[in-house]
Order: C-alpha cells, then sequence, then structure tokens
C-alpha cells in the first residue's frame, strides 16, 4: 500500500483500468504530454500512446460531443474539462444527448462516458477556477454525478465510473487534490454509485458533507467531539446523482439532528435536496430543524475575498453546536 | 517586407445531370438499372411518405414534422453511395436517407406520433442513430464515431452525417469539422443547403460565398454539389467516401437544394418567403429530372411510373395500418431507461407513478 494524494490515486484508477481495457480513451485539452494541468493523466500518454490519450483542440462541446460518438461506437471516453467553469459549454451534448440516448431509443443505446472535471474554490485561482455547480449536473436525469472527497475513494469511484454504462460527471475537488495523503492499496478497489458512506458512527448528531467540505466538516467534528465529549455521525455523500437517501435517513431516525455542509450556493442546492428527503422520510423524528451551512447566493468572488465565502471550520462548528443545542 | 501569399482556395461545383435529365458522360456514375431504379423508388417513396404524413398530421393523427419535399435527390443521393459499415448520423429532415439505411418506414410515424418507440432499430442498434433535434450537435458524434473506427482498424466503415444551412453557423459543426480534420477520421459532412433555416434566408446565415468552403478553415475538403440531382450527390460521396476509408480525411459536402415546403407543420413559410421564389424551385424538383435521366436510359416510362405509384401507395397503406395498430405502448418506461443500473430513488418514483395511475384512472 502506498500513500497517495488524489491526483495520484485517480490517476492510479486510470492508469490500472487503462492497462485492463484497450477501449478506454482520454480526450482532453492538455492531458496528453502535459499529463492535464493538475497531472491527473502524467504519464499515461508515454505508457498508452497518442491514439489512447488524445491532446484535443480546444473545445468543450467539441471534447464531449465528440467523445459521446466514441462511447456510442464501443469506446469507453474520458474527457477532461480543464476546469469545471469552462464545463459549460459542453451541457447541450450532456443534456441533449448523453443523457438521453439510452430513453431516446428504450434502451437500444447507452453512452458509457465520464466526463472528469477539477471543481471547487481555495486554490486561489482566476475566475470561472472555483465554483461548484454539482447541482446543476445533478439536475440531469441519466447523468450520474459522483465527488469524491479522499485519494481512496476517488480512485474506487473512478473505477466505478469507467466500469458503469452511463455518463458519469467525476467532479473533483482540487483543493483537496494534494492537501492529503491516504493509504491507496495497489490491488483493485471499487466503490458502488449512488451510496454514500458513513465515516463515523455517533448518536447525537448527523452531518452531512461532500467533496473538500468533507475535510473541514471532519476537523470541526472533531474539534467538537473533543470539546463536548458528544457522538457525531459523519456522512461522506459521494454520489450527488442518483443520491442514497437511506444511508441519510437512517442517521437521522437514530440521532433526531442533522447539519448539512455544501461549498455551492444555498439556494437550490444539494443541500435544500437533502433535507427535503429527511423531511419526507424522518421529519417526525427530528428535534431540531436541519441545518444547512453553504455558500452564499453572490457570484463567486475573485480569490482576494473567497475564503471569506468557502464554510470554515469556525462557521461549521457553530453551525453544529447551534442544532446540537436547539 | 514584401507582402506574400500564403494560401489561397477554390471552391468546385459538382453538377452531372442537367434540368433535361441529360448526364455528363465523363462525370455519370456506373450504376446499373437496379441501382438507379431503387435510388429513384426511394426519391419518390420519400416524396409520398411527406404527403400522407402531411395529411395524418392535419387530421392530427401524427404531431409536428418537418417535409423534406425538394430535398430527395440530396438526403437519397449520399445515403446510397454508403457502404454496409458506415454510421448514419442525421438530423431531422432526412426521411428518405433512412429508409435506405433500413430504417422501416412506420418508425417515422411512430416518432412523430410522439413514442421513442419510433428510434427502436429491428434486431438491434445497428449504425444508425435516432434523429437529432439540437441542430448541428450530431456532427460531433459523428466525429467520434469516425474516431473510434479508425482506432478500432475498420478501415471499411465511416460516418456520414447530415445537417442545414442553418446548422453551418453552429460551433459544434465547425469543432465536428475541426477534430475530424486533426483526427484525418473516417467522416462525411453534408451539409443540405436548402436556403432556408425557417424564416432565416441563407443569405443572412453567413456572408461566406459558399457553405463548402467552410471547409478550408478546418482544413478538410469541401465541395459544392448540385442538390437537386441525384448523380451528382452519389458521386460526390462516393469519392469523399474513399477517400475517408483510405486515411486522406474528412470532407464537407454542400448540397444546392431547396426546401419547397415549411419547415415543420407548426410553420407558415408565406409569412416569410414569396410564391414566385417557391414556383420557381418548383421547376427544380429533383424527381422529375432523375425521371427524364431513367426514360432516356429507356428504363422507365409511364405505365411503370403508375405501377410505382400504386405500389408506393400500398407499401406507404400498410405503414399507417401497422401504425395505427399501436396503440398500446407501455406508459412507464421512461423509468426502465434512466440508467443501465438500479437505482432506489428511480424505482420508489416508478412505483409511486404507477400508483397514481390507478388512482387518475379511478382503480385506486
Amino acid at each position: 500500500m502506498a500513500k497517495l494524494n488524489m491526483v495520484q490515486a485517480i490517476n492510479l484508477g486510470l492508469d490500472q483500468e487503462m492497462a485492463k481495457d484497450d477501449s478506454i480513451v482520454i480526450l482532453g485539452e492538455d492531458v496528453g504530454k502535459d499529463g492535464g494541468v493538475f497531472r491527473v493523466t502524467e504519464g499515461l500518454f508515454e505508457k498508452y500512446g497518442e491514439q489512447r490519450v488524445l491532446d484535443t483542440p480546444l473545445a468543450e462541446s467539441g471534447i464531449i460531443g465528440t467523445a459521446i460518438g466514441m462511447g456510442m461506437a464501443g469506446l469507453k471516453p474520458v474527457g477532461e474539462m480543464q476546469f469545471s467553469g469552462f464545463s459549460y459549454l459542453m451541457i447541450p451534448q450532456l443534456e441533449g444527448h448523453a443523457s438521453r440516448m439510452r430513453s431516446r431509443t428504450m434502451g437500444q443505446r447507452n453512452v458509457p462516458l465520464v466526463i472528469r472535471m477539477p471543481y471547487g474554490g481555495g486554490v486561489r485561482a482566476l475566475e470561472h477556477h472555483s465554483e461548484s455547480r454539482e447541482a446543476t449536473y445533478g439536475h440531469f436525469p441519466g447523468v450520474k454525478v459522483v465527488i469524491p472527497s479522499s485519494p481512496r475513494n476517488a480512485r474506487a469511484l473512478m473505477v466505478a465510473s469507467l466500469r458503469d454504462p452511463d455518463p458519469v460527471v467525476f467532479m473533483e475537488p482540487k483543493r483537496s487534490y494534494r492537501a492529503f495523503r491516504e493509504e491507496v492499496p495497489e490491488e483493485e478497489e471499487v466503490m458502488e454509485i449512488g451510496r454514500s458512506q458513513v465515516i463515523q458512527e455517533g448518536t447525537d448528531l448527523t452531518v452531512v458533507a461532500w467533496g473538500a467540505m468533507m475535510r473541514t466538516t471532519q476537523k470541526a467534528v472533531e474539534a467538537l467531539q473533543e470539546a463536548r465529549g458528544c457522538k457525531i455521525e459523519l456522512i461522506d455523500l459521494l454520489t450527488i446523482s442518483p443520491m442514497d437517501s437511506e444511508t441519510i435517513t437512517q442517521s437521522v431516525r437514530k440521532t433526531g439532528r442533522c447539519v448539512v455542509v455544501q461549498e455551492a450556493p444555498k439556494t437550490l442546492g444539494v443541500a435544500s435536496e437533502i433535507i427535503a428527503r429527511i423531511n419526507d422520510k424522518v421529519l417526525l423524528y427530528l428535534e431540531a430543524p436541519v441545518k444547512r451551512i453553504t455558500g452564499y447566493d453572490v457570484v463567486t468572488p475573485y480569490f482576494g475575498r473567497e475564503l471569506n465565502y468557502i464554510p470554515t471550520e469556525g462557521r461549521i462548528q457553530r453551525g453544529l453546536e447551534e442544532t446540537l443545542d436547539f | 517586407m514584401p507582402i506574400t501569399e500564403l494560401a489561397g482556395f477554390s471552391v468546385s461545383h459538382l453538377q452531372i445531370l442537367d434540368l433535361e435529365g441529360n448526364a455528363d458522360p465523363e462525370l455519370e456514375p456506373q450504376l446499373d438499372d437496379e441501382q438507379v431504379l431503387k435510388m429513384y423508388r426511394t426519391m419518390v417513396l420519400a416524396r409520398e411518405m411527406d404527403q400522407r404524413m402531411l395529411k395524418l398530421q392535419r387530421q392530427g393523427r401524427i404531431g409536428t414534422f418537418g417535409p423534406g419535399t425538394g430535398q430527395e435527390a440530396s438526403m437519397v443521393g449520399p445515403a446510397f453511395a454508403m457502404g454496409e459499415k458506415d454510421w448514419f448520423v442525421g438530423a431531422f429532415r432526412e426521411l428518405g436517407a433512412r429508409l435506405v439505411r433500413g430504417e422501416p418506414s412506420v418508425n417515422a410515424l411512430v416518432f412523430h406520433n410522439g413514442f421513442e418507440e419510433g428510434n427502436v432499430m429491428p434486431g438491434g442498434p445497428g449504425r444508425i442513430l435516432p434523429i437529432s433535434i439540437i441542430v448541428g450537435a450530431q456532427t460531433l458524434h459523428a466525429a467520434g464515431i469516425a474516431y473510434a473506427m479508425k482506432y478500432r482498424g475498420e478501415t471499411d466503415a465511416a460516418a456520414v452525417t447530415y445537417f442545414g444551412d442553418g446548422g453551418s453557423s453552429q460551433g459544434d459543426v465547425y469543432e465536428a469539422m475541426n477534430f475530424a480534420g486533426v483526427w484525418k477520421a473516417p467522416v462525411v459532412f453534408i451539409c443540405q443547403n436548402n436556403q432556408w433555416a425557417i424564416s432565416i434566408p441563407r443569405s443572412k446565415q453567413t456572408a461566406a460565398g459558399t457553405i463548402a468552403q467552410k471547409a478550408i478553415a478546418a482544413g478538410i475538403k469541401g465541395i459544392q454539389v448540385d442538390g437537386n440531382d441525384i448523380l451528382a450527390t452519389y458521386v460526390a460521396t462516393k469519392q469523399a467516401l474513399e477517400r475517408a476509408k483510405a486515411g486522406d480525411g474528412p470532407t464537407l459536402i454542400e448540397t444546392m437544394t431547396y426546401r419547397l415546403m415549411m419547415h415543420t407543420t407548426a410553420d407558415d413559410p408565406t409569412k416569410y418567403r414569396s410564391d414566385e421564389e417557391v414556383e420557381e424551385a418548383w421547376k427544380n424538383d429533383p424527381i422529375p429530372r432523375f425521371r427524364k435521366y431513367l426514360v432516356k436510359l429507356g428504363i422507365w416510362d409511364d405505365i411503370k411510373q403508375a405501377t410505382l405509384e400504386e405500389e408506393i401507395k400500398a407499401e406507404i397503406d400498410a405503414g399507417v395500418r401497422e401504425f395505427e395498430a399501436m396503440t398500446d405502448f407501455p406508459i412507464d418506461t421512461p423509468f426502465e431507461h434512466v440508467f443501465g443500473t438500479k437505482h432506489a430513488e428511480i424505482e420508489a418514483q416508478h412505483a409511486e407513478f404507477l400508483e397514481e395511475l390507478q388512482k387518475e384512472n379511478g382503480n385506486g
């Protein structure tokens, strides 16, 4: 077992699957010789050649549109959006075709396709490089949206995405790319898409987070448990769509209290959907209103102001306390 | 320093049949009687399907559709040039081409009556994609499919994709030509220039003198053909496919034709174009022109024409009967085709849907 960061772990997942399955091809901007601007595809061009790791013209719709064609013709394309902020150019292809081909043809055709995109703030980048738009992609029926939070689950979810028969938007929290290392087993490890994971069990409060917010939330949870001796159940959402209601509602049934932490703007976000599902299934078990700790409904500010707009450990801790004390 | 010229270009126009059905002997393709008669039959079938579908639409028996009347040579010729392993990647005004590629005509009726079953190909998906409504988007799929063919070493397969003069303004179409050019992917782009994108005339679509020249910027071959001359559309596509499969890259073929009817049945073209213009365009109808050619070859006459018309009427009648018997499409299939994997939320909603449906029907 090696200690890898998330970049290396995703690379491992891609590499191992490409070695086994020659239908997997990677295409995107600078994914070849350069290994991607974040180095996620580093070494794959040298190992698998330019026929399987394609440096494409600079056109996001072109990358995903051609990938859809490849997918329908028997390949398993992995299209990279250099930053999620540039990915909206391919939405007509994703929403208009990839998500619908199965339904349109009554199951005769499918589009196996992985769309990788680094997303989220906190890396002092230029405009359009810091948003969290998972709710946007989560709103397209027929599209799976996956967000890992650690090197180990990033690798296991990448393997799952590569083996999935449907379009998967694989959103990589770039703030977590090199933030920490984790043991990642060399042998195959696959996680199921559509399943959340209980990271630690507890009885007093359920906390749900995903992506880069997991680590910040984890720190807040640890600090609070230390300070108050409470037991908090922490859930890593992992799949945005199709969402795993069961893991969350079972937990809330036990704890009676819940806080959802999301980096994205507050309104119409994934947190809202989680709360709606809690209301559907376990409203009468609640002892406190379910709290959202989120970004704000503002245009993501330039990096000079950015950190004030992403939920911090302190803000999360205060929110957890408020819910515990309600 | 003197200014030096780096590039220049020219655009060719191909026409083989004149309006009287005389073929240029140097350009005329070597087709046997059976082939040309089949081409003619498909053109007439496509035209008659349009007429019948218009009636069905006016009677409320099918929904909105876009007739291809006037574009039969442009639709059908390229499809006849395709080989068995070639992929057909269409837009929404190529019924004639779909018929050539083996799609049953009943599919068009089912599709235009609002059921996805109209996209299901008998015997499996084959190498024909369903109707694509988003203008121009499908051309990228063709480029990707062609890349996959090349990657798999299928040198006897290429992709043929259709779009229109309106589509030529879409970024996706340029991206498709550009990607295919870089990859030297075996694609043939057919731009059916029917002069009108709903109400927008060709002159407002682009300042470029031809659409064919848009190939130049993408570094691929471009040619304009008389799109009402089926021998020209056939020959241009045949040559383009040969080049594509030989690894010489994609071609853009602009077929100059005319949309003789409305954009779709929801459109009223008298609002934006003159009757005189349309009357003039009818004089260039591709079907009589090809019929004159067949007569000159000595393989067609009025009796054969009458027999063909009867045959086609019977074929369409049978298709309509088949279509009208298909009344029992299950209403809950969308839940089965969201994903290829099972998910609790979709299954729960499916169950709720069925329950509500029962209540709605008074059985709950």
